[in-house]
């Protein structure tokens, strides 16, 4: 027995090793997972997209099941998912709000008239700073918010139906009962 | 000749454009003193960009780096202290902006697993320089000894001189 675990060990090691470098190939850096989920939206108020007078507050977004989506003129994968958030507000079983972030506001309201707007309304963080204070480090990011105003999930990157589905409508009804 | 020439200018190049590039990304902030300025570049040096990951917050040109430098800026200009400020990003974007992971149980593999290793490394190697000294010095036989001779070139006579 002893003979054979000087080899044994090595390869034990060398397979807990590999299972490990295996798991990483499906793991994207990009990733990363954020603070503030489980955590009370953090407190903003911003001027509406379609109206520099008026406010929007995260106040707003409380009270009901609702989607904070980071979105932005500039940003190609926004516009890959906009066909999802407009699908996903014509099912109706949530209220989407979006962060229009770092944009210019002209560009931003011609985007809307133009693809179709899936949002209740429109907060507009032209300096980004809303975004910090939300931790977005790049759109699209989609924030779920419970009716308490909890942040319950945040998904990076573009939504698609197959997330929406899969991880994003189960949570959704799970959280109005 | 004409190569080397061209080979020196490169490395000129190289030499002169790698600091400038460097601070390039740096906006034109203002600072009191020197010490000031000191303090702002070692704290941007230890947080990472969540862009481009493997560039600090001091080396990267995304636009959320501009933001989060001058955000930081305007913290450090307003009097808040280093734990406040890494406080501060840390609650919106998680241990991963530090370059220093904190030490708390699920670190603790990262800041003491190369000690363990290193120990079990240790153990094992005097074990094993332990095991060597005491084991006995193998004989060997007249034939080995003369096979060895032999082989060392040396003579038949010392071979015989030796062997009485």
């Amino acid at each position: 027995m002893g003979r054979y675990l000087r080899y044994l060990v090595p390869l034990g090691i060398f397979a807990v090793l590999v299972a490990f470098l295996f798991r990483g190939l499906s793991l994207d850096p990009k990733l990363v997972p954020s603070p503030l989920v489980g955590k009370p939206m953090p407190a903003f108020t911003l001027t509406r997209l379609d109206n520099p007078n008026a406010t929007i507050s995260d106040a707003d977004l409380k009270g009901k099941v609702s989607l904070l989506n980071i979105w932005a003129t500039w940003c190609a994968s926004c516009r890959a998912e906009h066909d999802v958030l407009l699908q996903l507000a014509e099912t109706g079983e949530v209220a989407i709000y979006g962060l229009n972030y770092k944009d210019n506001r002209a560009d931003a309201q011609r985007w809307l008239r133009q693809l179709g707007d899936p949002y209740e309304a429109n907060a507009f963080d032209e300096d980004g700073r809303v975004g910090i204070d939300w931790g977005v480090y790049g759109a699209p990011e989609t924030f779920v918010i419970d009716s308490q105003g909890i942040i319950r999930h945040k998904h990076i990157g573009p939504l698609t139906t197959e997330v929406v589905k899969t991880q994003l409508l189960p949570l959704i009804t799970e959280l109005k009962s | 000749m004409k190569r080397l020439f061209s080979a020196l200018l490169v490395v000129s190049l190289l030499l002169g454009a790698a600091p400038a590039s460097a601070t390039s990304t740096l906006e034109a902030f203002k600072f009191a003193s020197e010490a000031e300025e000191l303090h702002f570049k070692d704290l941007i040096a230890e947080i990472r960009c969540l862009v481009c990951q493997n560039q600090s917050l001091a080396d990267s040109d995304a636009e959320l780096a501009h933001d989060l430098r001058a955000e930081v800026y305007d913290m450090v200009q307003a009097g808040r202290s280093d734990a406040e400020i890494i406080d501060f990003l840390v609650n919106r974007y998680g241990d991963f902006v530090l370059y220093k992971p904190p030490l708390k149980p699920t670190t603790w593999f990262i800041w003491f697993g190369p000690f363990v290793l290193l120990a079990i490394a240790a153990f094992l190697l005097v074990r094993a320089l332990r095991r060597q000294r005491q084991a006995p010095a193998t004989e060997i036989s007249a034939e080995e000894r003369k096979r060895l001779d032999a082989l060392l070139g040396k003579t038949a006579v010392d071979d015989e001189d030796n062997n009485p």
